[in-house]
């Protein structure tokens, strides 16, 4: 907090140690309790203030973590660069816990008591949705990094967008050619039963029709399980390809289970990294999944073939060829989303270039020239790919990468085409009012 | 239910509280006006558990499935049925009506830790049953009541939801309704006998009251408390999800209770506020704020085991209900 507090007090005061001593608490008092205070206006020169709505604690702690790191790591080098509008980039944060309830204060807190330009950040789905709203009542633009189809979908509101991570239906829909096309055609999903599996649920069986695949079975494991073994009975035998996404916390006893399960003379596995973002592939009891194909966002590996903007971001993150914090190999960063935070930062910054932003009077403006973006081009600002975004539903599209677990490395064998991704569009929050 | 009739004292008391509260909305700041509405809502959710905890002595950890089944009763039934707001708030209410008695009905089959323990198995089931039903309720990406829902007319009388203003005064409302509600039923001949099972059930029953009918009507009016608080809260912010069912939204109102003072009036309201802010500053700080809260709690305990102003009342105040 760099606020400074301007509060001249009365004009005739006897300066003794009690007094003073008055002075020196009731000025701790009010810095304790900031929203009490008028911050003095945005300057020209001022700082434009970004409120990080962090997964600090809670069940997105490790992405939250990386998130953060990846927003600083962004800032620097935006700021180094002169800043938006000449102005610096001041990030604010606050911890939602990864809680919805929690979620929705903070956007509040920044609205109202932190007084920000935009509320920035946020990846769990659960947060969003319960977010969105007050985002749109106090009318402040809020940019999600979240890749839940919820705001795709056209059920957010008007300031709510993700320009900066493509959303699960889209992910979903690119490798499902691939799956049908390599792994097999008659799949069996396992996907945990909350809002991450329900996009899988709902987006993979017609995308593997469409391909000639289906979907033969799908199992749904409860959000408060430990143990798997008693579902994989439930797995036709005549699965060719078992389609496995984030089972929680408890992700290695699934795969260990799994493992038990089948011996060496099991399917094809594809999963979503999400369940081992910032977990070492090569933990003990992940040994099954070696040879199995994964869904990653950005690679958590370094590749031959890598651009120079993604080693230029990979640098400046700080993290090394492995995916893990340069200096300590245990940390593993969660390389397949955190990308979305630098390259939402560089369309919060274009749109701000756009629209002349001055300040929080600017905000409509603000979302009117975010919508107006069409493409981002791959480069330093957006070094996971290009990317095409459409305005009406708040939404960008871009590339997919499949990799395959071998010699204990993620290696990108496919790369998929933006139009892998599209669907048919049904939202457009441009008719809703600012 | 014959009440005895409350002394000026008290009345001024909780109608200065009420009337503090009203003239509060014209001056705080934008930021403490929108939390103060929440923390009046949830305090109600806390007075609904101080009714069962504070009065009849039975520690549920199952109370988010009263505190949801106001908020999905009210949610769904706007959002998927289309219902008008008074209607769902109506139909919030009447869900934790029907499943409190329900609950208590079965629940009360046990005492002690055993009622604890079933009353818990039944919000798990509760919360589990919101992902059950995901098609209808969201899972735990829940569902959005849009500002145009919000909006609305109650004959020529133009409510806005979205309005923070409208919003405060309607938490106010029901907060105050709730607030003096309680009042009442504690003091009146019912609110005694709860006590009196608290404090020595066989007693009681010896004396001649039926004890089960008692209690059961205390889980039913400790439910619908927390409906209301619920149904209030979806109505007023916006949204339901699945996180208002889990196990935390059970411990919370334990917490808010314990912190400003189980079976006193206004200690949910104090107890809510002060851990409201406790977490609200430290976690401005450090990630570890939780910590800070633990400690906070131990504290209180060991220095006010009666809670803020259950301590106050043993210490300077008896008079205080």
């Amino acid at each position: 907090m760099t606020d400074t507090i301007s509060n001249p007090g009365p004009a005739r005061l006897r300066l003794d140690r009690r007094t003073v001593l008055k002075g020196v608490a009731a000025s701790a008092g009010l810095a304790a309790a900031p929203g009490f205070v008028r911050y003095s206006q945005a300057q020209s020169a001022a700082p434009i203030r970004i409120g990080f709505q962090c997964h600090r604690t809670g069940i997105g702690a490790a992405y939250g973590r990386w998130y953060e790191k990846t927003t600083n790591a962004a800032v620097k080098l935006i700021n180094d660069a002169g800043g938006i509008n000449g102005r610096p980039v001041e990030i604010i944060v606050e911890d939602d816990g990864t809680d919805a309830k929690r979620g929705a204060e903070v956007v509040a807190k920044f609205a109202s008591q932190h007084k920000t330009d935009i509320v920035y950040g946020t990846l769990f789905s659960h947060v969003v949705t319960g977010s969105a709203p007050t985002a749109g009542e106090l009318k402040i633009p809020y940019y999600v990094v979240s890749e839940g189809y919820h705001v795709a979908s056209g059920k957010m509101n008007r300031y709510c967008l993700q320009p900066g991570i493509t959303d699960v239906r889209s992910q979903v829909t690119s490798v499902a050619p691939w799956i049908a096309a390599n792994a097999g055609k008659k799949v069996t999903m396992i996907f945990p039963d909350y809002a991450f599996g329900y996009d899988h649920r709902d987006y993979l069986p017609p995308a593997l029709k469409a391909q000639g695949a289906e979907v033969i079975a799908q199992i749904a494991i409860p959000p408060t399980e430990s143990s798997f073994t008693r579902y994989f009975p439930q797995i036709p035998a005549e699965t060719e390809v078992i389609y496995h996404v984030m089972v929680g916390p408890a992700v290695l006893t699934f795969v260990k289970e799994l493992g038990e399960f089948y011996g060496s003379n099991r399917p094809q596995l594809f999963g979503f990294i999400d369940s081992l973002e910032a977990v070492d592939i090569n933990s003990p009891g992940l040994e099954f999944l070696d040879g199995s194909h994964f869904w990653e966002g950005s690679p958590r590996y370094a590749q031959p073939n890598d651009s120079d903007a993604q080693k230029v971001y990979r640098a400046a993150v700080g993290i090394d060829d492995n995916g893990a914090a340069v200096g300590d190999p245990k940390d593993v960063s969660t390389a397949a989303h955190m990308f979305g935070c630098w390259e939402t930062l560089y369309v919060i910054k274009k749109a701000m270039e756009d629209s002349g932003y001055k300040g929080p009077e600017d905000r409509a403006k603000l979302i009117e020239a975010t919508e107006a973006l069409t493409e981002f081009k791959e480069g330093n600002e957006h070094p996971q790919g290009d990317k095409v975004f459409n305005g009406k539903n708040h939404q960008c599209y871009g590339h997919q990468n499949i990799s395959k677990l071998e010699g204990g490395k993620l290696n990108v064998v496919h790369r998929t085409s933006i139009e892998d991704g599209h669907y048919e569009v049904e939202a457009d929050y441009t008719t809703q009012p600012l | 239910m014959r009440s005895s009739a409350l002394p000026p004292r008290i009345l001024v008391l909780h109608a200065g509280v009420v009337a503090l509260l009203f003239a509060l909305n014209f001056v705080l700041p934008e930021y403490h006006h929108a939390v103060l509405a929440r923390v009046m809502l949830l305090s109600v959710f806390a007075m609904g558990y101080n009714i069962l905890f504070g009065y009849t002595g039975l520690l549920s950890l199952g109370h988010a499935m009263f505190f949801a089944a106001g908020l999905y009763g009210a949610g769904l039934s706007v959002y998927h049925l289309g219902w008008s707001i008074p209607a769902g708030l109506a139909a919030g209410i009447a869900c934790g009506a029907a499943l409190s008695t329900a609950i208590g009905l079965l629940a009360l089959r046990t005492t002690g830790v055993a009622f604890m323990i079933v009353t818990m198995m039944f919000a798990q089931v509760f919360y589990l049953l919101t992902f059950y039903f995901a098609e209808w309720t969201g899972g735990d990406d829940g569902i959005v009541l849009s500002q145009e829902i919000r909006r609305f007319f109650v004959g020529d009388f133009y409510l806005n939801l979205t309005d923070p203003t409208t919003r405060y005064l309607l938490a106010l409302a029901i907060f105050a309704i709730v607030l003096f509600a309680t009042l009442i039923a504690v003091r009146s001949s019912f609110g005694r006998v709860l006590v009196a099972i608290r404090e020595n059930e066989d007693r009681a029953r010896m004396l001649g009251y039926d004890t089960f009918a008692n209690k059961l009507a205390a889980v039913v009016l400790s439910g619908t408390i927390c409906a209301t608080a619920g149904a209030a809260y979806a109505l007023l912010f916006g949204y339901a999800g699945s996180t208002f069912a889990g196990v935390q939204y059970s411990i919370l109102p334990l917490l808010w209770v314990l912190l400003g003072g189980a079976a006193t009036t206004l200690g949910p309201f104090i107890g809510t506020l002060f851990m409201y802010y406790v977490i609200d500053i430290t976690s401005s700080y450090t990630s570890a704020y939780l910590l800070i809260v633990g400690i906070a709690l131990i504290l209180l305990v060991l220095f006010f085991p009666k809670g803020i102003l259950g301590t106050i009342r043993a210490r300077w105040a008896g008079w205080l209900p």
